[in-house]
């Protein structure tokens, strides 16, 4: 997985230089981007040492497990001794644990997590192909949760203190108290199932319907898209609108607005050109480090959903348990949310030139 | 005799003057926020339901073997809220279950706080390498998905209440840390700190006698919005199916209810009632705890 998870990092920097070149054509000189290159070097160490953490931490957590392997892999059926030294040997168990911890390492860098207890089948192969289902969802709902966020905690800040911004604070607060799971569940109940005249307008789970091709089975992915991605927007969105609430609010007393109103700008262009911008600074840091929680909603709501992705994967290893996948998830969310924060610290400094510099 | 008692009286009976000036001035800010004020009610009544628990449903509302119903009766005059699957009273149930929910909330945010104040107020104090390293292991578990780290850590220990909130605890502190340590460093730099160490104050002397009271109201006003994410993550361990199977909590009766089939058949009555008391807690404790903030710190600008 690290193998996967270097060329993710070493792409920071790569796609960089164009971005850099454009903050520098801005006027700074070439010591800045010096200075910028000494800060992404190290962050990037820093996420390197952050990766290796979890690969070491993923290892020696799930050695803790009380109990032996074999007997989850036999769920329990009587089995002779020979059949379980088989077992230990095919899984490695066998050897002492600092050899299995090396080997464990060695073969994380060349991509190879494993076998899974389950479905026999190797731990990457089943990562990748449910990854891009995973992607599918948490994408289009990052996506809309972010926008709806911020537009709605702009509009709530300019107008703090009024109906609406009580409205709109109060229902993201409520919502952002809600288990994901439950409104999924309910969710399904209502406008999958049906409950009394209302019939069941969306697939109760699920990605696809099967015997569709082209634009029909888009349509089908997208249908059975709606739920998932409305429950995931739901639970998500309250965060990024209270946290560019509150980043608006501070910017509102500030001289430079009243600059703005004084030159005679209208008042819609006082707040889109002047006052978000520099109010989205800290709202992007934020949506980033918030990613953990996503990766959280994400598992449950494709547990409830039966969505072919790493959440519902991570569900039904958990069940077993069965520990290689769950390892190699681990390390994947893991890897995923240091990967996602390593690139915002990267931007931000091109977004804010006070930091970094 | 008299006036030596006197003397050593008089400041600490000014003391406890001033500390109930502050608790009374404090209550007249709170008392100005109405969401606080909601949520306060709200909790209170929780907590009642909770506590005089026993009194009112009885802890045979949780036995399989003698159910008073038949199973999964929907609500009617006998059951307000109907049966589970095993016949149980699902409105003694979610009372019940209150006692777990609660509990766990609490006891793993103080833990989670514990471990946040304790690490942050040191990182704060001692600089050098010790905070370095600290902050660099609270930058890492800030960034690790908490609650996947808390998944991990049920999965590997034996299923049981402590398992439940010592995971909790132990994932969710690194916020704390730092805003702990942002404050201890705030307030390290005041005069009154230089004063106490050139009068030979001691770590253990300036850390528990100017830091610790200093940082104190933050650290109330995190645990009251560190309980309203216990209590989800409880609520969630549990509906994985992580939790203690025999005790009965608001997450383990929505699993209850998914594997009994409400959902594919409809019975919405079965799971709404657990998961409106899960929200109304969590909202309840994240109102107090927004409240609470914005009193000690008008700054933060949460309900402006």
């Amino acid at each position: 997985m690290t193998a996967e998870a270097t060329p993710a990092l070493v792409e920071g920097p790569a796609a960089d230089p164009g971005d850099t070149g454009s903050a520098a054509g801005r006027g700074p000189r070439a010591r800045t981007t010096t200075a910028y290159l000494r800060y992404v070097a190290g962050k990037l160490t820093g996420a390197a040492v952050s990766l290796l953490a979890v690969l070491v931490t993923s290892f020696f957590l799930f050695r803790l497990i009380p109990g032996d392997p074999v007997k989850f892999m036999t769920g329990g059926r009587p089995v002779s001794a020979q059949q379980i030294a088989a077992y230990r040997r095919e899984f490695g168990l066998d050897l002492p644990l600092w050899q299995q911890f090396t080997d464990y390492c060695g073969k994380a860098l060349t991509g190879d997590l494993g076998t899974s207890y389950q479905f026999r089948a190797p731990v990457l192969d089943k990562i990748t192909e449910a990854l891009p289902n995973t992607l599918l969802l948490t994408g289009t709902a990052f996506v809309l949760y972010t926008a709806l966020g911020i537009y709605l905690g702009t509009r709530s800040a300019w107008r703090h203190g009024k109906l609406g911004d009580r409205l709109n604070t109060g229902l993201a607060l409520t919502l952002y108290s809600i288990p994901s799971f439950w409104l999924g569940l309910l969710l399904i109940i209502v406008l999958s199932v049906g409950v009394g005249p209302v019939p069941g307008l969306f697939p109760t789970g699920g990605m696809e319907s099967g015997g569709k091709e082209g634009f029909a089975y888009v349509l089908d992915v997208a249908h059975h898209l709606v739920l998932p991605v409305v429950t995931l927007v739901a639970v998500e969105y309250g965060q990024t609108l209270l946290v560019t609430r509150s980043a608006l609010l501070d910017e509102m007393g500030s001289d430079y607005l009243t600059t703005a109103r004084a030159k005679g700008l209208r008042d819609d262009l006082v707040r889109r050109r002047h006052a978000v911008p520099n109010a989205l600074l800290p709202t992007v840091t934020l949506v980033f480090v918030n990613l953990g929680r996503t990766v959280a909603g994400v598992i449950l709501v494709e547990t409830v959903f039966s969505w072919p992705g790493l959440g519902g994967l991570f569900y039904q290893a958990l069940s077993v348990p069965d520990l290689p996948l769950v390892q190699g998830l681990f390390f994947v969310f893991a890897a995923a949310v240091i990967v996602m924060n390593t690139l915002a610290d990267l931007l931000y400094p091109l977004l804010d030139p006070r930091v970094g510099r | 005799m008299t006036a030596e008692t006197a003397t050593t009286a008089a400041p600490r009976a000014l003391a406890r003057q001033r500390r109930r000036a502050a608790a009374a001035r404090f209550w007249r800010e709170y008392r100005t926020h109405r969401a606080g004020l909601f949520g306060l009610a709200a909790l209170v009544l929780f907590a009642l339901v909770a506590l005089t628990a026993p009194l009112t449903v009885g802890s045979d509302v949780q036995s399989v073997t003698d159910a008073p119903g038949k199973p999964l009766e929907s609500p009617s005059l006998q059951f307000p809220l109907g049966t589970d699957q095993f016949g149980r009273n699902l409105l003694g149930l979610v009372v019940w279950g209150s006692r777990v929910s609660l509990l766990v909330g609490l006891l793993a945010a103080v833990l989670s706080v514990a471990i946040g104040a304790l690490i942050g107020v040191t990182a704060g104090h001692f600089r050098g390498w010790y905070a370095t390293v600290i902050m660099r292991i609270t930058d890492w578990f800030l960034v690790m998905p908490t609650l996947v780290l808390a998944i991990a850590l049920a999965t590997v220990m034996s299923r049981s209440l402590g398992t439940i909130i010592l995971a909790i605890g132990v994932t969710t502190w690194p916020t704390t840390a730092r805003l702990v340590r942002a404050q201890t460093l705030a307030v390290e730099s005041r005069p009154y700190i230089e004063r106490a160490k050139a009068l030979g104050g001691g770590h253990w002397h300036i850390m528990s006698r100017h830091v610790v009271p200093n940082v104190m109201p933050l650290v109330l006003a995190q645990t009251t919005l560190i309980i309203s994410t216990a209590i989800l993550a409880e609520a969630t361990l549990a509906f994985l199916g992580l939790g203690d199977p025999s005790i009965v909590s608001w997450g383990g009766l929505l699993q209850d209810a998914r594997e009994a089939g409400a959902v594919s058949s409809g019975d919405w009555w079965y799971l709404v009632p657990p998961g409106i008391a899960i929200a109304i807690v969590a909202l309840a404790f994240t109102l107090c705890g927004r409240a609470v903030e914005s009193v000690l710190n008008p700054r933060l600008g949460v309900s402006r």
